[in-house]
């Protein structure tokens, strides 16, 4: 290359370069702000308290799960690989490893917590669904669109709180009582709970909030000031599973 | 043209194959044939008017399984006034309470496999 070339090329690169910081004023921001949607005060933001002082007094009480498999339809398989759960007990030292500690309560350690989807203000899941069968409605509730699951399973491996099931095998031998007021699911499609959307819609309570008899589930709108649940939050110290990973779940606990 | 008397015969064999099928259903009487679905109510319309249900019921369907499930919105306008639930369950199949003699023997005619009842219920298989 001769002198005079590569002046001229270095000249045009330099040129090229002092044009990027205007480059914006050509192009559209790529990320949707999610401030928009976090100050979006109109539409309610689901969330849920479990008192775990109240929750698991009366040992061995499974109220609220049955009343969800009841009313969704959830198929009874006993083998763990192929079970379908949407709302399920856990110890408390798996649910919160990051509480746990050598010489911490050993009643507590022990103690079942009760765990569901947590409607994640930042759900992985969604982020990963290639079909969109997944999605965070308005109202914060991430609900599944059993039509176009494909049966992929990302969604799955993204969830860090195991709240999603697959359907292995046809779930319909596994259901002891239909109820009609909701679909049964295929095999083939992730299941996962979906805060009874289908009740909210008709002004109820989630069934498992309703079928607590001792109020050890509270269920209500954040953005409401005066809801039961946001008095709660803002009075009472109340933890959430696995915070540090950002996704800002809605179900919280209080001990 | 050589062996011309063994082309045309073969013709003529080959044709009679191809149209069994049409004979055999025009001297049996099948051409005719009409599916008749037992509706299960006496209304004389259901949600929208009843050519447009017989032709277009699955697209309403499906814009249903889109209001309901993707914008949460169960209620359905239709166009006589009436404000219709959404719900294939609940509102379809609470009249037209015989699936098998309702939408299968069309469907079964027509030779399409609609996916609706893999999930979905209808009154005999909550009964069962």
């Amino acid at each position: 290359m001769k002198r005079r070339d590569f002046l001229k090329l270095a000249i045009l690169t330099l040129s090229g370069i002092s044009i990027k910081p205007f480059a914006h004023l050509f192009t559209k921001p790529v990320f949707a702000d999610i401030s928009i949607q976090r100050t979006n005060k109109g539409l309610p933001r689901w969330a849920m308290v479990v008192n775990l002082s109240i929750c698991g007094k009366k040992g061995g009480c499974t109220d609220c799960i049955d009343a969800c498999n009841r009313i969704h339809n959830i198929p009874r398989i006993t083998n763990p690989k192929h079970e379908v759960k949407w709302i399920w007990n856990i110890p408390f030292d798996r649910v919160f490893r990051e509480q746990n500690f050598d010489n911490m309560n050993e009643g507590l350690r022990e103690k079942s917590v009760l765990v569901l989807c947590n409607h994640c203000e930042n759900p992985p899941c969604v982020s990963v669904c290639p079909t969109k069968a997944t999605w965070k409605r308005e109202d914060g509730i991430v609900m599944m669109d059993y039509h176009r699951c494909i049966g992929c399973r990302y969604c799955i491996a993204a969830c860090p709180y195991g709240a999603r099931s697959f359907n292995w095998k046809d779930p319909r031998p596994y259901i002891k009582e239909i109820d009609k007021g909701f679909p049964i699911r295929t095999r083939g499609v992730v299941e996962k709970c979906n805060f009874c959307e289908e009740r909210i819609a008709k002004n109820l309570l989630p069934a498992c909030v309703e079928a607590c008899k001792e109020g050890g589930l509270i269920f209500g709108d954040v953005n409401k000031e005066d809801s039961e649940v946001r008095k709660i939050l803002s009075t009472r110290l109340s933890i959430r599973r696995k915070p540090h990973l950002g996704t800002e779940p809605k179900v919280y606990y209080i001990l | 043209m050589y062996d011309r008397g063994k082309i045309i015969t073969g013709i003529i064999i080959f044709l009679i194959l191809l149209f069994i099928p049409f004979l055999y259903n025009f001297i049996t009487g099948k051409a005719t044939y009409v599916p008749e679905p037992v509706i299960g109510t006496s209304e004389k319309e259901c949600v929208e008017s009843r050519m447009f249900m017989r032709t277009d019921h699955m697209k309403l369907l499906d814009e249903w399984k889109e209001t309901a499930v993707r914008h949460g919105v169960r209620n359905y306008k239709a166009k006589n006034g009436k404000t219709y639930t959404i719900d294939i369950t609940g509102t379809c199949m609470e009249c037209h309470t015989d699936k098998e003699k309702f939408c299968d023997r069309c469907h079964n005619y027509a030779g399409v496999e609609p996916k609706c009842w893999n999930c979905h219920v209808y009154k005999k298989v909550a009964d069962k």
